[in-house]
């Protein structure tokens, strides 16, 4: 029996899709309807494993921040507190959706439906596995930019029709915030981009794959940077400034409560796995894991490189503190972008040494990976130390101790750590 | 064209999750700089003064344990010190140590608290926190095994403490206070040496040494400005003047120093926990008290109050906040005549408004839980 054997194997779902639309075509129906079918199954397809994901993620993020803080997490619904996110989602249900008096109605409302559609449109063009992939876009990168800049917009219409003080605060800050660090986002892919001279998303993990290597290894930098600009777009600590509870409370969302609240959540989920797939394809290599493809289904690799990407994210979580919002500014500006621009020049022209001089990918690869490296370093260490990183007020340090009463101190040298 | 802009006003509090209680911030905002502060309060007001007045001396000493409802140890202590001084009660050598040492435990969890509170203010999700909640269980478990009680202790009676430890407090003592070095050393790598805790405290809210004595500021917020001023060294009480330990004092007067002196006193007060667990004796926890002294015209209603002579004493203990003082003035009957209570975390708010004009919300929030108030003591 074949199909049980592997029915886990997913691989064949993209032939079984076209298998189906070419039935429909060969029946004669006319042309729109196998194009409507084929938007349908990829979109179920997509907001499946976007929801399961995001139930599941639902307990695992709150066991593992609980045991990062030394406490249990969710146990009692269900075995191991499994059902704690079907629980939430009923209570959320529940709840009464409240919305002010003195709201804007319209945009109010709008808002919880359309946070939903960036993190999930993003997916159309993120390459599951061989072929499986909803839209198969020549510019997909450029595509999931624009999808990521929606969000700004619709959390500035949450926060402006909330009409609260602390909403509109929170707005303004993710405008600010956003803004900045779609211009790294921006060089940090277009360096991918650069390497693979496509945009197109399913290309790039076809060269990551070709070249068995991932890109990850190649360009540390725009990595590590789109890491970052990513936290800022889910508002994940060290840069969660746009809900910062301890500040501003809960920043955009401070007026939604009930099921329109869910759908907040939802999306933050949504865009938290968007960020966690664009980084695990153009990265990290997609469904592709140095052969291990031909043993595991790919949908499969992809997956877990998404999961273990917002992992990161979760990980930071239980662990940072905050920035604030000038010193993230300051350090979008001052730091990621110069960096990024740079990094932008050194791959152009590794590219361009690359096609002009004809040389082997093996040979010229591992060389490039170790130049990026170090380029990467040094940059960092030298453009941290001349905007003053590593002067000695910056540094932790120590009380003075004293067993006299009463001396003034102040302004005494300070003992290091 | 010029663009019109207009400030905007913020409450802050009572209901925030930064606010440490029912505190609240008027603020005047300019986009997120603030232009003025307006700091509202008394929305926990109990009447302490006034109620203390009405009841006997020993009755009062619950009241304290309310007041700094995270320190309750310390509170009982400046209570029954300042009735001592007004009866001239000396108290046995062991109560003596006892008083240190639940001073010390106290001070621990309380600055673990402070500290762990400051960390989430600056924006960390509950993990340090959590993390200083584990030890400071453990200390309020001795607590329980001292007293029975473990926020609100009532521990201090008017002439000693109120009963004598159990004997299984000290092996679990000793095990305690030999563990917390090494937790210390985690939050120390953990916070201390934090990058963007560094970043978001250090130059924020500095708070000069003049000014800080101008306010009569006191505690670690005085310390952190760099003035060396501990009550416990100054005029010492209990056993204090016997223990060995320093005063941590800051050098900026800044947010991180603050932050600083909290995390020196900690690894200070395991010091003197060290020392008093060593050199404790045996012996009465309790000195025999005038209680039965009935005066002409007493109430008969309460035949064996405390009544002390006519007269008024000021006693004063180092809190985890600060100088917290209690003014008793006696008219020789079973209730104190005025009941005035100096609370460190009133006084030390006196600075705040102008600590946070001018700079930006997320700054002030980090230096109201810096200066570490308890809602409970500002208002009582």
């Amino acid at each position: 029996m074949p199909i049980l054997a592997h029915w886990w194997d997913l691989r064949n779902l993209g032939n079984a899709a076209s298998a189906l639309l070419d039935r429909i075509e060969a029946w004669g129906a006319p042309a729109w309807i196998p194009y409507v079918v084929a938007g349908v199954i990829g979109i179920v397809g997509c907001l499946t494993f976007l929801l399961l994901s995001q139930l599941s993620f639902i307990w695992i993020e709150r066991r593992l921040v609980a045991r990062m803080q030394n406490r249990i997490g969710p146990n009692r619904v269900g075995p191991q507190g499994l059902l704690q996110p079907i629980a939430d989602t009923l209570k959320l249900f529940l709840k009464e959706a409240i919305t002010k008096r003195s709201a804007d109605r319209t945009l109010f409302w709008l808002v919880p439906i359309v946070i939903l559609s960036p993190g999930l449109v993003a997916f159309a063009v993120i390459p599951f596995g061989d072929g499986m992939v909803l839209a198969k876009l020549n510019v997909g990168v450029l595509f999931l930019i624009a999808v990521a800049s929606l969000n700004t917009l619709i959390v500035f219409m949450a926060g402006w029709s909330s009409n609260n003080k602390y909403a509109l605060l929170g707005a303004m800050r993710t405008v600010a915030m956003l803004i900045s660090y779609e211009l790294v986002q921006v060089l940090a892919l277009l360096s991918a981009v650069l390497f693979v001279s496509s945009m197109n998303v399913s290309d790039v993990v076809g060269w990551q794959s070709h070249f068995h290597t991932w890109l990850l290894f190649l360009l540390p930098l725009a990595a590590v940077a789109y890491i970052f600009a990513g936290a800022v777009e889910i508002n994940r600590t060290p840069v969660d400034i746009a809900e910062a509870e301890s500040e501003i409370v809960a920043g955009y969302h401070i007026e939604y409560s009930g099921i329109k609240f869910g759908f907040l959540y939802t999306a933050e989920y949504f865009a938290g796995f968007a960020v966690a797939a664009v980084m695990a394809s153009l990265f990290l290599g997609g469904w592709t894991a140095w052969g291990l493809e031909e043993w595991v289904p790919g949908w499969l690799i992809f997956v877990t490189k998404v999961y273990m990407v917002f992992f990161i994210y979760i990980w930071s979580r239980g662990t940072l503190p905050r920035l604030r919002i000038d010193q993230l500014m300051a350090f979008a500006w001052k730091f990621l972008l110069p960096l990024s621009l740079l990094n932008v020049l050194l791959v152009g022209g590794e590219v361009l040494v690359w096609q002009e001089g004809g040389y082997e990918a093996e040979v010229v690869l591992p060389i490039f990976a170790v130049v990026n490296w170090a380029v990467a370093g040094a940059l960092v260490i030298v453009w941290g130390s001349v905007l003053g990183h590593l002067r000695p007020e910056r540094r932790p340090r120590r009380a003075l101790l004293t067993k006299e009463v009463g001396v003034i101190v102040y302004g005494q040298p300070e003992p290091g750590v | 064209m010029a663009m019109k802009t207009e400030p905007f006003v913020v409450n802050m509090g009572p209901q925030h999750p930064s606010t440490h209680g029912v505190f609240r911030m008027r603020l005047t905002l300019d986009g997120e700089r603030i232009i003025d502060a307006d700091m509202v309060m008394g929305y926990l007001h109990r009447s302490m003064e006034k109620l203390a007045e009405e009841r006997t001396y020993t009755q009062n000493i619950p009241f304290t344990d309310r007041m700094d409802y995270v320190s309750a140890m310390t509170g009982n202590l400046a209570y029954v010190l300042a009735v001592e001084k007004l009866c001239g009660i000396e108290v046995p050598e062991r109560a003596q140590w006892l008083r240190v040492i639940m001073s010390e435990l106290q001070r621990f969890a309380s600055h673990s608290m402070a500290v762990g509170v400051f960390a989430n203010e600056c924006g960390v999700w509950f993990t340090p926190l959590m993390h200083m909640f584990r030890e400071r269980e453990k200390i309020l478990d001795l607590f329980e095994m001292a007293c029975g009680a473990r926020l609100t202790t009532n521990y201090m009676r008017i002439g000693g403490v109120s009963r004598d430890v159990p004997p299984e407090f000290m092996p679990a003592a000793y095990k305690l206070v030999k563990e917390l070095p090494k937790r210390m050393g985690e939050y120390e790598a953990l916070l201390l040496e934090s990058e963007i805790i560094v970043a978001r405290s250090r130059g924020i809210g500095v708070l000069l040494p003049e000014r800080a004595i101008a306010c009569s500021v006191s505690g670690p917020m005085l310390r952190a400005s760099g003035v060396a001023w501990d009550i416990r060294k100054a005029d010492p009480y209990a056993a204090y003047d016997k223990v060995d330990f320093d005063i941590a004092v800051g050098t900026n007067g800044d947010v991180y120093d603050r932050f600083l002196v909290r995390i020196a006193e900690m690894r200070q007060s395991i010091r003197i926990l060290e020392q008093a667990l060593e050199m404790m004796p045996s012996g009465p926890v309790h000195a025999r008290i005038p209680t039965a002294t009935v005066q002409p015209g007493g109430a008969p209603s309460a035949p064996l109050a405390l009544r002390p002579p006519v007269g008024e004493a000021y006693g004063r203990v180092e809190t985890p906040r600060g100088e917290l003082g209690f003014y008793i003035i006696s008219d020789g009957g079973p209730a104190p005549f005025r009941f005035h209570i100096r609370s460190p975390s009133f006084i030390n708010l006196t600075p705040l408004p102008e600590l946070v004009r001018g700079i930006t919300v997320p700054d002030a929030i980090v230096i109201l839980g810096s200066i570490d108030v308890v809602l409970g003591e500002v208002d009582r």
